[in-house]
């Protein structure tokens, strides 16, 4: 069984859970269509918002040097990381020249696939994440199970729980807005203790040099606002031209996201405070690379709306943590084998290929004919077991042949028809563990055609 | 109008009933109909597994057998649709393009080939349509759920032209079953368990009768109403449109 498989089924032990955690996606999903049914012309939207990530991909080298140009003027200090070591090591000098302890992070999917938390952690700085969900899974000490709610696979009793342990609230008080204001007092004293203030950034805008981010908490902003240092951490595919293709997206991500008409925040960050510094880290870490695989470029215009996820029936039924890398869901499946082809070989075949995502994703990435692409590339590359490379192999050899194919059915018809029950149904037989294997007929269509047209004029013959 | 007759590796095993129904509707409807016997398969169990390079033979086959018809016609979505898409790694001769060109899903060729809908049927069931997602996305049989475009649905449309029938409408309209080729096999609690919640939005709302482009998909979920016992009738969609007085 492939990873995702063993995982998937452990998710599933808990059948009652899974439905639970399926059902909450599909309302977001459900949430989703309404707003975008409320658009006109939204999917004339998703092309223009694919057009315009597809072009700045093809200059990205020109709009992130014009992006650095007008952050350096508007006072902002710009740093370069090449891998996410350098990211880490970037933030780690920036913190120590300034002689801070105290973090405060917003959400940021960079800085999670970069290991900052762990890195600095290691170094004894404290940071702290101050989105709730972030914030939750934090002190759980798991990762986040969805890009954008990245607590989602946690119920509210199981947070009063963990609030009753770690922040001293109640016990066995479940109530939503009491659990909330218990996080908010306790992230009130982080925020106004923080000496630092990172975020993560949903667009960076070459022709004003505005890092843009996106909460519905506002948590960034009470970060940034209130730390005299800020350091904004963007991935080179972030950068978009103007600040009127920012309202294309800026239209689609949060309908997109959470079925919202926009984020309670939407924060254009231009300049340090009097006194403060800003600063901003442009990461690559194997984009560029990435750009260079035609078949895979596309997957870097994702803008982490997450709709790919509420909208996979693979996903809502198997969890984020399902797929080990993280960004999980079809997307997740898509980037993971960049960053790892061995370790992430059995993600792409996560999917049943039913091709929801691309048609929901708002920057319209071919997430399915991406997800089918790599298999082909990682089955190349060895990826295949020896046993399913030999399944394979015989597969493509008998139905390359009439004469074995034929010969095989009727073989195998033969097998299911007159074996014992016990000896097809054997636990090497994944169909048959909780499905029927279908009635065998008393003869193949190849056969009844055959014998009844045959002797005819239309024997198949032109 | 010459047509070739493809029937799919698992339909031509294990549900000939549903060829028989494709090949009687396609002559009733007064079509010359060959059913080349050197067929096997599209190569798509082998393509979707990620075995591409051991599908190539039987493309090029797929291709030789078919490419002399005027029109390719397959009770199958999925199997049209890999041949369609997934055959662009081919080299890209006449053939390869004609047969890319002319290989139509059963229902999608009466509507927009055949240009007809009313089949003279009787059918007064409760039918629960079960859209299978290469044919609904791929070939765009009907607008999914997900896409803010005008309403349409060639299979609906064939249906409700049938006398005494009741399509149900479900909870959600046009989610996965969960059948996915060899992910069925290599992912199965996945796979059953979207096949379970597919049924019971079927059952939830009174489908009598579950229909699909998809023999496949059906496979799937009878596998699992049959382990269950479950009291449901699954009809490839051919089956029904067969059922007429043409």
């Amino acid at each position: 069984m492939t990873n995702h498989a063993y995982k998937a089924a452990r998710f599933l032990k808990n059948e009652e859970r899974a439905t639970w955690h399926d059902k909450t996606l599909w309302m977001v999903r459900k949430k989703r269509d309404l707003m975008a049914l409320d658009v006109p012309d939204w999917e004339e939207l998703r092309e223009q918002a694919s057009q315009i990530k597809r072009h700045s991909l093809s200059k990205l080298d020109d709009y992130l040097v014009q992006f650095e140009e007008q952050a350096i003027n508007n006072g902002a200090q710009v740093h370069w990381a090449s891998t996410a070591g350098k990211l880490n090591e970037i933030v780690y000098q920036i913190i120590k020249e300034n002689n801070a302890s105290r973090i405060v992070k917003s959400k940021s999917m960079l800085t999670e696939e970069c290991g900052l938390n762990p890195f600095l952690e290691k170094r004894g700085i404290e940071i702290i994440d101050t989105d709730l969900g972030e914030r939750i899974i934090q002190l759980k000490r798991e990762p986040p199970s969805h890009i954008v709610m990245p607590a989602i696979h946690i119920k509210k009793e199981e947070i009063s729980e963990l609030f009753h342990r770690e922040l001293n609230s109640e016990e066995g008080n479940t109530d939503p807005t009491y659990l909330a204001a218990t996080a908010r007092l306790h992230l009130r004293q982080k925020f106004l203790e923080a000496e630092v203030a990172i975020t993560g950034v949903n667009f960076a805008v070459a022709e004003n040099g505005a890092v843009v981010v996106c909460t519905n908490e506002g948590n960034a902003d009470m970060g940034v606002h209130a730390a005299p240092i800020q350091i904004h951490c963007m991935g080179i595919e972030k950068v978009i031209p103007r600040l009127s293709d920012l309202a294309v997206f800026t239209r689609l991500l949060a309908r997109s996201a959470t079925g919202q008409p926009i984020t309670t925040y939407t924060s254009h960050y231009l300049n340090p405070k009097p006194g403060g510094q800003m600063h901003i880290i442009i990461v690559d870490n194997g984009r560029s690379e990435l750009i260079g695989k035609e078949d895979y470029r596309d997957s870097l215009k994702c803008i982490r709306c997450g709709a790919c996820m509420n909208t996979c029936p693979v996903y809502r039924r198997s969890g984020g943590h399902s797929y080990h890398y993280v960004i999980p869901g079809p997307i997740g499946s898509i980037l993971a084998p960049h960053s790892n082809s061995k370790e992430f070989e059995n993600l792409p075949f996560a999917s049943s290929l039913c091709g929801s995502c691309s048609d929901v994703c708002p920057v319209k990435i071919n997430i399915h004919g991406q997800l089918y692409r790599w298999r082909q590339d990682l089955s190349q590359q060895g990826a295949r077991s020896p046993i399913k490379k030999g399944i394979m192999k015989v597969s493509g050899k008998i139905l390359a042949s009439d004469k074995m194919y034929d010969w095989s059915g009727k073989v195998a018809r033969w097998c299911i028809k007159y074996l014992p029950r016990v000896l097809i149904y054997n636990r090497l037989n994944t169909w048959g563990r909780e499905r029927e294997l279908p009635e065998v007929p008393r003869e193949s269509f190849k056969e009844w055609y055959n014998k009844n047209f045959r002797e005819g004029n239309k024997n198949g013959q032109k | 109008m010459q047509i070739g007759l493809f029937i799919p590796c698992y339909i031509d095993q294990f549900y000939p009933k549903v060829g028989i129904a494709t090949l009687e509707l396609l002559e009733k409807l007064g079509l010359e109909v060959f059913y080349p016997s050197e067929q096997t398969c599209c190569g798509q169990p082998l393509a979707n597994s990620g075995a591409e390079d051991k599908a190539i033979k039987t493309y090029n086959n797929f291709v030789r057998i078919f490419s002399k018809f005027d029109y390719i016609v397959s009770p199958s979505g999925s199997c049209v649709y890999h041949v369609r898409e997934n055959y662009n790694v081919l080299p890209q001769t006449d053939e390869v393009r004609r047969v890319r060109q002319n290989t139509f899903e059963l229902c999608e060729f009466i509507v927009d080939i055949l240009k007809t809908d009313d089949l003279k049927i009787d059918f007064p069931h409760k039918v629960g349509v079960h859209q299978s997602c290469h044919g609904l996305r791929g070939l765009k049989l009907a607008t999914p759920s997900e896409l803010i475009v005008e309403h349409y649905s060639k299979v609906h449309r064939l249906l409700k032209k049938a006398k005494g029938i009741e399509i149900i409408n479900l909870d959600r309209e046009d989610e996965c079953c969960g059948f996915g080729g060899t992910f069925s096999i290599f992912q199965p609690d996945i796979s059953v368990k979207m096949g379970k919640d597919r049924l019971d939005d079927h059952r939830r709302n009174g489908a009598e009768v579950i229909t699909a482009t998809d023999m496949s998909c059906l496979m799937h979920l009878e596998g699992i109403a049959r382990r269950q016992n479950r009291e449901v009738r699954f009809l490839h969609i051919a089956e029904i449109l067969n059922s007429n007085r043409l």
